[in-house]
This record gives C-alpha cells, sequence and structure tokens, in this order.
C-alpha cells in the first residue's frame, strides 16, 4: 500500500469518526465505542475493498455487507454518507423521529444498507444466505459481515458458521471486532468467547488475527481472503473500543452512551486535530 | 360424504413445491433436518440442486432465507409449526417481518393432531405469534386442494407468507376447479341461523356438523377462513350480520388465533355473540390423532353440541 493511499484511508476512517460523533451527539443515543474500533474496517471495506456503487445501492452485482453487530450502525452510516450513498449533514437526524437514519441498520430506508440488523446472532446467518444465493445463480460478487465480541456469545453465530464451512461459502468473509468489551464488562469477564481463532478453525474457517486499525494489515488480510477457495473467510481484527476519541477508549460506557455538549466539544476537537495532523 | 380421499396437507405442501419447481427456477426449498416430514423430500429428490438442508438449527435457516431472498431468490423455509414459529419467531420477525421481506415459511405439524409426539411438538401457538406481525400473511389450507392452491398464492405473492399444514390426513372436500384467493374466506355452506368459521381440519368437520344441525332445524353457515391474516372482513361482518351468531373453529389455542381475530373485528365493527372453539389455553399431549381431536373437543360432535346451546 503506498504511503498516499495509507494516508487517505486515515482521513477518511477519521471523517467516519468524527460522524459517528455527529451522529451520536445529534440522537443524544446511540453506540459510539464499537463504532470507533471499527472505523478502519469499515472504511477500508467501502473506499477499497467492496465493488459497490453509491449511485445505484441496489445495483444487483454488488458485493454485500451486513452488520451483524447492527447497534454500530453509526460507524456504518458514517461510512456510507462518507461515500457518497446520502448526505454527510444528514447524520445528525440518526434516530430522531421520522429520520430515515433508524436507530438500527434498515435496508429499506437507507441506501447502501444490504440487510436490516440489530438483534445480534441474526446478521451473520442473512450473510450465509446471501453468499449461498451468490453461488446458487453463479454470480461473483463476495459478502461480507462484520460481528462483535460480544456478539459471538450467540448460539446462531455458530450455526451460521457451521453452514458456512459446510457450504464451503468462499465468498463469504466474516470480521471478528474482538475490542474486549461489551455492555457489562470485559467479554472474558462476561461470557468468555476466547479462544476465538482456534474456535473459527474448528469451525472450518481460514482465519487470520489482525490490528485492526493498521491499513495495511488490513488489505492484506482482505486480499488472502480473497484468494482463499473451498473454505469461507474470517479475520479476527484485535481493536480498542472507542478508538480516536481519548476518554471512550477502553470504557465499556461508552458502548451505548452519547456525548454530552462538553464531551462533544472535546471529541470534535481531539478527531479536528487528527485529522489536521493528517492532512498537514 | 362416506369414502373421501384423505390426504395430509404436509404431503400436499411437498407435492405443490414440485409443481412449482419444475416452471419456478428462483425458487428454493430450505429445510433443517425433517425434509422427511415436512415432505420437501419430494422435492428435494426432485430438485436436489434447489434444496439446502440447515441440519437442526432452524434460527439460522430463517435468517439464511432472508439473506437468500435479498438476492432475488424465493425461498420456502421448511419445518415443525413449533420450531419455524416457535423457536425462530424473533428471527422471523426481525429478519424476514421487520424487512418484509420476500420468505415463505412453510410449517407443517401445526396443533394437536401431531398426535403421540405429545405437547412438545403440538404447536397452538403459531397463527397467534405469525399475525402479531406486522406485514405478515397467514394461511392454514383446510385440505389437499386449498393446501396446493394456497402454495401457488404464497409463491406468486410478493411478500413474507406464513403457511400452516397438518401431519394427519384428512378428506379432500374441494373440487380440482376450487380457486383460492390470499385473504377471501370461501362460503362452504350458506344458512341463516348460525355462522361456523373455520380453518384447518376443523373446516370438514364444520361441514359435517352442520349437516347434522341440520336434522335438528338449525340451519348454519359455514365459512372456510383459509387466511387468518389478513382477515376477510367483509365476510365475518356478512355473516354475523346474517346470522346473528358465530362459532370459530381452529386447531390452535383460543388465545391469539382466528377466534380472538373474529372477536377483535365484531366487537368493534358490529357487536355479536361468538363461541370459541379451540384447544382452552392448555398443552396437549400424547395419543391418537384422532382421539385428541374428539378428547379437546375440535370435532363435529363438539361443534353440534355448542351449536344447539347456543341457537336455544
Amino acid at each position: 500500500m503506498q504511503n498516499s493511499e495509507k494516508k487517505q484511508l486515515q482521513i477518511t476512517a477519521c471523517k467516519v469518526r468524527m460522524g459517528v460523533i455527529e451522529s451520536t451527539y445529534g440522537a443524544k443515543a446511540g453506540h459510539p465505542g464499537g463504532s470507533l474500533s471499527a472505523a478502519e474496517v469499515f472504511t477500508y471495506l467501502y473506499f477499497k475493498e467492496m465493488n459497490i456503487d453509491p449511485k445505484n445501492p441496489k445495483w444487483e452485482d454488488r458485493d454485500r455487507f451486513v452488520l451483524s453487530k447492527g447497534h454500530t450502525t453509526p460507524g456504518l452510516y458514517a461510512t456510507l454518507a462518507n461515500r457518497g450513498f446520502f448526505p454527510v449533514e444528514d447524520l445528525p437526524t440518526f434516530r430522531h423521529i421520522d429520520s430515515y437514519l433508524q436507530g438500527h441498520p434498515n435496508m429499506n430506508t437507507v441506501p447502501g444498507v444490504d440487510m436490516s440488523t440489530g438483534s445480534l446472532g441474526q446478521g451473520i446467518s442473512t450473510a450465509v444466505g446471501m453468499a449461498m444465493a451468490a453461488k446458487h445463480t453463479g454470480k461473483e460478487n463476495r459478502v461480507y459481515t462484520l460481528l462483535g465480541d460480544g456478539e459471538i456469545q450467540e448460539g446462531q453465530v455458530w450455526e451460521a458458521c457451521m453452514a458456512a464451512a459446510h457450504y464451503k461459502l468462499d465468498n463469504l468473509c466474516i470480521v471478528v471486532d474482538n475490542n474486549g468489551l461489551q455492555i457489562d464488562g470485559a467479554v472474558d469477564t462476561v461470557m468468555s468467547p476466547y479462544p476465538i481463532v482456534n474456535k473459527l478453525e474448528a469451525f472450518g474457517f481460514q482465519v487470520q488475527q489482525i490490528d485492526g486499525h493498521d491499513f495495511e494489515a488490513i488489505e492484506a488480510a482482505f486480499a488472502k481472503a480473497r484468494e482463499t477457495k473451498g473454505v469461507p473467510s474470517a479475520i479476527v481484527v484485535k481493536t480498542t473500543k472507542g478508538k480516536g476519541v481519548s476518554y471512550m477508549e477502553n470504557q465499556a460506557g461508552w458502548h451505548g452512551k452519547a456525548p454530552n455538549d462538553a464531551e462533544y466539544a472535546q471529541a470534535m476537537e481531539e478527531l479536528k486535530a487528527q485529522l489536521a495532523e493528517l492532512e498537514a | 360424504m362416506a369414502e373421501m380421499k384423505k390426504v395430509a396437507t404436509r404431503d400436499s405442501y411437498g407435492a405443490a413445491l414440485c409443481e412449482l419447481g419444475a416452471t419456478c427456477e428462483d425458487l428454493v426449498v430450505l429445510d433443517a433436518d425433517l425434509a422427511g416430514a415436512t415432505k420437501t423430500g419430494v422435492f428435494q429428490k426432485a430438485y436436489p440442486g434447489r434444496h439446502y438442508d440447515f441440519g437442526i438449527a432452524e434460527a439460522n435457516m430463517i435468517c439464511a432465507a432472508a439473506g437468500m431472498s435479498t438476492a432475488g431468490l424465493v425461498p420456502f423455509a421448511s419445518s415443525f409449526a413449533m420450531f419455524a414459529a416457535g423457536r425462530a419467531f424473533e428471527q422471523v420477525r426481525n429478519s424476514i417481518g421487520y424487512p418484509h421481506l420476500n420468505v415463505k415459511i412453510g410449517a407443517t405439524h401445526g396443533g394437536i393432531s401431531v398426535g403421540e409426539d405429545g405437547a412438545s411438538h403440538q404447536c397452538c401457538e403459531d397463527f397467534a405469534l405469525m399475525r402479531s406481525i406486522p406485514g405478515m400473511t397467514v394461511i392454514c389450507p383446510a385440505d389437499d386442494v386449498e393446501a396446493k392452491a394456497a402454495v401457488k398464492a404464497a409463491y406468486e405473492h410478493k411478500g413474507p407468507v406464513y403457511l400452516r399444514f397438518g401431519r394427519l390426513a384428512v378428506p379432500v372436500f374441494h373440487g380440482e376447479d376450487y380457486k383460492f384467493q390470499i385473504g377471501k374466506g370461501e362460503i362452504v355452506k350458506d344458512g341463516t341461523d348460525v355462522a361456523i368459521i373455520a380453518n384447518g381440519l376443523l373446516v370438514y368437520e364444520a361441514i359435517t356438523a352442520a349437516e347434522e344441525l341440520k336434522a335438528a332445524g338449525i340451519d348454519a353457515m359455514v365459512i372456510n377462513m383459509a387466511t387468518i391474516k389478513p382477515l376477510d372482513e367483509e365476510l365475518v361482518l356478512a355473516a354475523a350480520k346474517k346470522c346473528g351468531k358465530i362459532i370459530t373453529c381452529e386447531e390452535h389455542s383460543v388465545i391469539g388465533g382466528l377466534g380472538e381475530a373474529v372477536c377483535s373485528l365484531l366487537s368493534e365493527k358490529l357487536p355479536t355473540p361468538v363461541k370459541r372453539i379451540g384447544v382452552n389455553d392448555e398443552f396437549g399431549h400424547s395419543g391418537p390423532a384422532a382421539a385428541l381431536l374428539k378428547q379437546f373437543g375440535l370435532s363435529s360432535e363438539h361443534i353440534v353440541e355448542v351449536a344447539k346451546e347456543f341457537c336455544k
């Protein structure tokens, strides 16, 4: 990856983070922590990896993305807006009454959303269905889904993993955002999902574990997933929950809480400084 | 009406899927290790490339069906009513109902006529669960002819449909020329004293009851209300107006099914006395289907009894 491209992706990820803060502040609700931890994954998928067309969101042959950890909607919406699916200016209407930016991803109201999600564990199954449909109809499109490390406590996730391997869905790539925190605390104290890599390997996935904030590692992992044949791919991304906003980092309390006026001002100040440094 | 041909509507389901399979390339059938019992095995045999087994994992099957439908396929996800509507309720609600996806749920083994397996497998709550989901169409056909027609109508309908079929072979009383339409009830027999509104295997029981009632001087109307949602309100109101008394019959809990749908409508638009025949807020148990139906009052004898008392 060239430095200029890496810098551009970092700039975009920073803008996505700003969108996460704008939307959760505007909503006075929402889930910033897991949106910020996945900003690089969202950015890479929508700005580099996926074959999509913001002018034609329902294009039949597009790659699909399912936000299985649907509560991190602010991250997805901010990414879609920055990619041109809808105006960035609409982000503060997130969760407002009558806004099309519903509290969890809605495929019928938000351009670019491929599946309505929010109830944990279901998104990955729908992604399995999409990947099966692509194979069934002989299409070349790929299917991506992002799960939380708390979400994989849901038994349905493993039903889906079993099916993905059984049907040899090499057009499916699942990403697990391993930020280590869920609502009630650290994932390994609430109900440990570890060892995540070994579990996914046992279920028949080609598994990689990478730094989820490093674009070069992300690029290499998605490239390897693309080349993997006969089995589904999984990328476990080690991330920092709340990444980019100092007081939110590694705090379970910022899983599902909106910043107040002072916190909003500080978050935006920090992110603007990061952006200025990247653009310098 | 002796010597009538009997067919279980689960067999009709499999047969109809096979017929549709010949022309409908986008139709796929999904199962959760019950293809032999849901009778989709015949489709699997005829079109192996369009049948997907998900193993004993109904939640995943339902959501995978949702995902397939977003890519233009028309999946028929099949299992027992208990697991399709019961176990996977929240998957149906959130991944099919909320986005209003074009998925058909083929639920066999509805009601207590499942028989020997007992209460764990006798689903008497599926109408209640499925009709509570906005935009869901809920159908329980009465016999082989109607069941096949309902499967075809469900395929042609754009949006989610829940189809309930039975395990027990039941009389085929419709002629092959019968025309089924989603949301339209059928007047099987006209009458003036009491209207019996039934679905599923209770329709034939109601027909039998009406014949006996005739001998007792009671002229009963019999309506086959295969579509529970959307309810044919016009027909219910017309029957209430004409007869002034309604009896609902269903192989389902009296809570949340056809009876309650009819009562909700009438209480708001045309208050009319109603007697509900169904499973009275209790679990079923093991036994031969025919004996269970009699024991739980899901029989022509019980309908006659209720109607006579009602029309005194």
